[in-house]
Order: structure tokens, then C-alpha cells, then sequence
């Protein structure tokens, strides 16, 4: 194995335990191959970053730990990822139920054209999370409340889910998220269609959020990597590079590779 | 003059120079260029306009002479002996109208029976069937004298909208001079009037063009355009979601699509000949009847709807798939609660233009024989009936002066329709539209 998945496997007895182990994930989108051999452990309750340059397959990983990947034609993962053991493309996993596990926020504000109470309520919904219309009801005001925006939309809560400003739109999705208690959130650069303000909002949020969810952020934003995460993986053209806690990468990382990117020479 | 003595220019400022004669030439060159592509398209959208203002203003001059009908207010003495006031509606009411006609002339009764014939050529044949009806409604009125309003018969309706034209010799007339004389006798009275041709909808066709009318086309359109409708739409979008969601994209789903959209633009008369050759001849269904014209149809519509529908699916961005997904909803979820909510504008508006489509198409009917003789509205889609472009077919074959009138109106009643319902599309199409 190359040094990426040593440094990974060694750094996991510091860091609690592992809720995703991934190993020798290669994905390919036809014929071409997108990710070599990237394996790492994902820990319970932290804040894991993934950086690196467009392109670089952080984004294709990300996808491939709740099966966002499936949706797309002719991409093919190889390699296993285990779930609290379970291996998520094995053929007992249905990848509905999986989603639902592994919540997901993506790049763009994506609301439903509904109302805001629509939007987080539609995940219980169709799992049949809630046992009746109050108990709704709380899913979705605690998930609000979570989210940082129940103050903000309390009283409007029939109004569009659409209307809200981008940063309060973000804010929805992950309480769309949370709405279906996952155990992992992926957010896939929730804050680079955000302004400062609202990605510091944002930013904020996964502090609070990273006590009982486990997430994984990918950024392109370096800075953001930094203040958020406690874990980072750098990707590069398809490989990870180094996958250590986020204060080594920053400040001694072992490969010149990411030296070179967290220093700005390219990416 | 100075600068030439000053300097020679150098390479470049005779390239770049912005003031020199060649650019300025070249400007107006460009500008006239731009001016003549938007005469060129203000030319052309005078030339369609103009032809679609001729097409109008020509069938409301030819048409809009069939919405009114000369009548003739006649006071009708319901005389009991010719009716049985227990079967009302078979009585002899010729012989009442006849009587109460020739009462209305001094001479009347002392006419030769030749002459009598000519004079009662001046009402319609309708005529006796306004008083039955008249009678059947209120039976207390037997043996009573009642005015009645009723038709009179093309030639005479033509005379009173001065389509026959008098001056001419009485033998290039359809109209003799006597006859003349009698229409001027109840018109110089004040009887003759020419209210709103409410028999232009509510009677079915007749031979006689001022009795016919379209009850009967609407409800025959009606009638194929729901079968249309109910067999289409559903279809229509459970194929384009099977291809546009759930297909997987090989040389199978390659070949459907591109039938598809052949299927679209095959000629309709080819589906009458399937629908004659299938529906009629191998599986036996009724002739002239609106649910094989609607299944036609909706052969017609069926690509159409597909090909909005997927296009309409294709619209709604990918962005709210994900995000349906991402919380774990199942494709049906995904399709059933978000994807085809957003998409169903587009698809309404798709539909009501492919049925409008349908609801113009003559040559499949004609096929499968919807292009009768059906003197009554059809009780139901198993029964003969017409349909409007099929009617106003018939008409436009019918030799009587009146029914030219008849297609013209006929023509403007379909447009109506068809310039309503392309109304709502535009409507839902604007009301419901979302930018994302």
C-alpha cells in the first residue's frame, strides 16, 4: 500500500473510532479511472476535511460514501467501504437506505420548490420517521433549531424554501439533512456559492454539528479546512496524498505534494 | 495636409487607423448590413401577418353570415283536429303550418295547388318541427293561436342576407318572381327577422343548410378527444419517464427514441389506414364511432406527449434529483414527488397543444369513417357521430348555397377552439413557469 493509507490506518488509534473504513477504493467513469486505490478511515464525530486541487477525485470519493455515484452512467467503484463494518456496496445495502444514513449537502442551495416545513419534513416522511403530525412537527423544528435557522424562518415556516437568501437556503439543506438522523453528514463545498458572511454562519454550524454527527467536507478552500476540521485528506489527480490531522498537514506535511498546494505553488 | 509633411505613418497606424476612410466605410457598411436583416425580418413577419389576416377577415366575411338566420315570426293557429293531445309529437303539423302560411296571404286560399307548392318552398322544411316542438313543451297551447318563429329555407335566407341578387333574370334565379313577391309581402308586414343562428350549435347536419348545425361535430370531437386524452396522456408520460429516468441508455433505448420521434412526424393519414385496417377491419369496431377516432388520435398525440413530456423532465435540473436523493428517496420517490411536479406545466402545455393538434386532424377520420351522415348528436363514443374538421369536410361538399356559409363558420368555431385552448397552454405555460 502506498504511504497515503499508512499514514491514514496509523493516525486512527488517536483519533476514536473509525466509522468508515475504505480501502483500495478505485472508482473509473468508463474507461477512465478517476481514483487509485484510496484508503482511509473516517472517524466517528470529527470534522474530516478533503482537499485538493479541482479535479483531483475529492468530490467522486465523497460520492462514493453514500452511492451518489450509482445515479451517474458508466461509473464503476471498486475496492470496499465498510459502514460500521458493512460493506456499502455489498448487495444487502440498498442504496435508498444508505442515502438516508449518510445524509448529504451539496455545492449549490438545492431546496425543494416547497415550503420550508416541506423541505425538512419530506426526509421523515417517506421513512416514516415521525409517528404523527406533532411528532413532525418537533423532527422539524429541533432539526431547524440544529441547523441554526429555526430564529430565522420560525414564523414563515409555509413560506417558499426557495425565498431565503443563499446562506439561509445552505442552512435548510442541512436541516433537510439532519431532519432523518444521520449518522454521517458529506457536504460537498456547501459554502463556494456562499458569501463570507454566511460561510462563516456555516462554518460555525459544523463546529456545533461535529458533537453528535460525523462529517466529511470537501473544500477547496484551505483556510476552511483549517478552522473547521480536526482531520484532513489531500487528494491529488486521483490519489490521496496524505490523510493526517488537520495541524500536521498544515504545518509538517510529509509529502511535497502538499506542501506544495497548502503553500499555493499549484491547484 | 500637415501630417504628411510632418511624418510618414508608420505600419501600424495605417493598419489601426480608426479615422481612415476604410474603416469608416467598413462601419457603415456593417450598420447598413444590420439594418437590412431587420427589414428583412420585419418584411417577413408583415408577409405572415398579412396572409393570416386575409385568411381571417375572409372566413368571417364568408362565415359570419351562417350565425344568423332569417325567421319568420308567423302567428300559427294549433289547430286540435290535426293533433292528438295524447301523442303531441305526432301530430300533422305540415298541415298547420301549411294553413296558417297561406292564411297569411289574401290570395291564399284561392291559389292553384302549383302555385301553393311554390309558396311553401319559402319556409323549411324545419318548419312544422319548430311548431311540434313548440306544442310537446306546452300542450295547454293547442287550439290556440301562438307566433311562432321559424326558418325559412335557404333560398329565402340567402335572399334576405342579399346573396341572391335580384336584378338578375328570373331564370339564373333559384328564386322566381312570384316568390319574390310573397318575401316581399311578409317582409313589407314586418314578420321576417334575423336573430342569432342558435341552430348553428345546437342542431346536428341536415341536407338542409338552414338547419344544419355542429351539436352533433362538438360532440363527436368531444367524445374522440377524451378517448384521445385518456389513452395518450397516461401513456405518454409513463413512456417518456420509463425513457428519460429509468432506461439505460443502449442501442435499445437509441432505436425507441429515434422511433419516437419518427412516429411524430409520420403523415396522419397513415394512421387512419392503420386505424381502418386494425381497429375496424381486424378487431371489429363500430364504424364512424369516436372511440376508434380517438384511439387514431391519440396514435398522433401519443409521440407528441412523449416528446414534451421528456423534454419537460429534462428541464428540471438535476440539482433537486440529488437532493431528493441525498435523503434517501427512492427513484419512484425522486420522480413521483419532485421531478414530475416540477415537470407538469410543460407537460399540460404540451398535451393541450398536441390535442388541438388533434382536434384539427381530418384525413385518420375520414378513414375510418367519422365523415357520415349523422343527423343526431352520438349518445356515446360507440356511436356514429361526426367530427368538426369532418363536418365542415361534409359541408365544403354540399352543393346548397347555405353551406358555404355553414364551412366558413364551421372553420371559424374550430379556430375558436383551437386559438382557446393554445389560450390556456400559453396561460398555464406563463403561470406556472420557473426559472431556475
Amino acid at each position: 500500500m502506498d504511504a497515503a493509507t499508512r499514514t491514514g490506518t496509523a493516525n486512527a488509534a488517536q483519533n476514536g473510532r473509525a466509522i468508515f473504513e475504505c480501502r483500495d477504493v478505485r472508482v473509473f467513469y468508463g474507461e477512465k479511472q478517476a481514483l487509485f486505490d484510496v484508503g482511509m478511515d473516517i472517524m466517528e464525530h470529527r470534522v474530516t476535511a478533503f482537499i485538493g486541487p479541482s479535479g483531483c477525485g475529492k468530490s467522486t470519493f465523497l460520492r462514493c460514501l453514500n452511492r451518489m455515484n450509482d445515479i451517474i452512467d458508466g461509473c464503476r467503484v471498486e475496492g470496499s467501504i465498510r459502514l460500521h463494518g458493512m460493506d456499502v456496496y455489498s448487495r444487502e445495502v440498498d442504496p435508498v437506505h444508505l442515502r438516508a444514513r449518510v445524509g448529504m449537502v451539496f455545492q449549490k442551495p438545492n431546496p425543494f420548490p416547497k415550503s420550508i416545513y416541506d423541505n425538512v419534513a419530506y426526509g421523515p416522511r417517506i421513512h416514516g420517521l415521525a409517528r404523527d403530525r406533532t411528532d413532525l412537527e418537533e423532527i422539524v423544528h429541533t432539526s431547524l433549531e440544529k441547523a441554526g435557522l429555526l430564529k430565522e424562518v420560525k414564523d414563515r415556516l409555509d413560506s417558499p424554501g426557495t425565498g431565503l437568501s443563499g446562506g439561509q437556503q445552505q442552512r435548510l439543506c442541512i436541516a433537510r439533512a439532519i431532519a432523518v438522523s444521520p449518522d454521517i453528514i458529506l457536504m460537498d463545498e456547501p459554502c463556494s456559492a456562499l458569501d463570507p458572511i454566511a460561510t462563516a454562519h456555516i462554518e460555525e454550524l459544523i463546529d456545533g454539528l461535529s458533537e453528535n454527527y460525523t462529517i466529511v467536507i470537501v473544500t477547496h478552500n484551505m483556510q476552511q479546512a483549517a478552522r473547521v476540521s480536526q482531520r484532513t485528506a489531500f487528494f491529488h489527480i486521483g490519489e490521496l496524498v496524505e490523510y493526517s490531522d488537520t495541524e500536521e498537514i498544515f504545518t509538517s506535511p510529509s509529502d511535497e505534494r502538499t506542501q506544495g498546494y497548502i503553500t499555493g505553488r499549484f491547484g | 495636409m500637415t501630417s504628411t509633411i510632418m511624418t510618414q505613418p508608420t505600419a501600424a497606424e495605417t493598419r489601426l487607423g480608426w479615422e481612415s476612410a476604410e474603416v469608416r466605410r467598413r462601419i457603415r457598411r456593417r450598420h447598413a448590413a444590420n439594418r437590412r436583416l431587420r427589414l428583412y425580418g420585419i418584411a417577413a413577419i408583415c408577409t405572415a401577418i398579412g396572409l393570416l389576416a386575409t385568411l381571417v377577415v375572409s372566413l368571417v366575411l364568408l362565415g359570419s353570415p351562417a350565425f344568423v338566420q332569417t325567421k319568420l315570426d308567423m302567428p300559427v293557429l294549433l289547430n286540435a283536429q290535426h293533433v292528438d293531445p295524447a301523442q303531441p309529437a305526432r301530430g300533422n303539423y305540415r298541415a298547420i303550418v301549411r294553413s296558417s302560411f297561406l292564411s297569411l296571404f289574401p290570395e291564399g286560399a284561392a291559389m292553384s295547388p302549383r302555385d301553393q307548392r311554390a309558396l311553401f318552398r319559402i319556409l323549411s322544411n324545419g318548419a312544422p318541427l319548430a311548431v311540434r316542438d313548440h306544442v310537446v313543451a306546452n300542450p295547454g297551447d293547442l287550439g290556440k293561436t301562438v307566433t311562432l318563429s321559424v326558418p325559412l329555407s335557404d333560398p329565402f335566407d340567402q335572399l334576405n342576407k342579399g346573396k341572391i341578387r335580384r336584378d338578375l333574370p328570373e331564370n339564373r334565379r333559384t328564386v322566381t318572381d312570384r316568390q319574390l313577391a310573397w318575401f316581399d309581402h311578409l317582409d313589407a308586414q314586418g314578420l321576417i327577422s334575423m336573430p342569432f343562428n342558435w341552430a348553428m350549435f345546437f342542431n346536428s347536419d341536415s341536407r338542409f343548410p338552414e338547419l344544419a348545425g355542429m351539436a352533433g361535430a362538438l360532440v363527436g370531437s368531444f367524445y374522440a378527444l377524451m378517448v384521445c386524452f385518456l389513452i395518450s396522456f397516461p401513456v405518454g408520460i409513463a413512456a417518456a419517464i420509463y425513457l428519460e429516468e429509468f432506461a439505460p441508455r443502449n442501442r435499445w433505448t437509441d432505436v425507441i427514441e429515434v422511433n419516437v420521434n419518427n412516429l411524430a412526424a409520420v403523415p396522419s393519414i397513415v394512421f387512419g389506414l392503420l386505424g381502418l385496417a386494425v381497429f375496424l377491419n381486424f378487431f371489429n369496431m363500430p364504424r364512424s364511432a369516436p372511440l376508434v377516432g380517438g384511439m387514431v388520435l391519440s396514435l398522433m398525440t401519443l409521440p407528441t406527449i412523449i416528446i414534451v413530456t421528456r423534454a419537460a423532465l429534462k428541464a428540471v435540473p438535476p440539482s433537486i434529483r440529488e437532493a431528493a436523493l441525498g435523503v434517501g428517496a427512492s427513484k419512484h420517490q425522486v420522480t413521483l414527488h419532485h421531478v414530475l411536479p416540477l415537470a407538469m406545466p410543460g407537460i399540460l402545455t404540451g398535451t393541450i397543444i398536441g390535442m388541438a393538434q388533434a382536434l384539427g386532424e381530418t384525413a385518420p377520420l375520414l378513414l375510418i369513417g367519422m365523415n357520415a351522415f349523422i343527423v343526431e348528436p352520438p349518445g356515446g363514443i360507440l356511436e356514429p357521430a361526426t367530427a368538426l374538421p369532418t363536418q365542415i369536410f361534409i359541408w365544403a361538399d354540399s352543393p346548397e348555397r347555405g353551406f358555404a356559409a355553414r364551412t366558413a363558420g364551421g372553420i371559424l368555431v374550430l379556430l375558436g377552439f383551437l386559438v382557446m385552448m393554445n389560450m390556456v397552454a400559453v396561460w398555464l405555460r406563463k403561470r406556472f413557469e420557473r426559472r431556475w
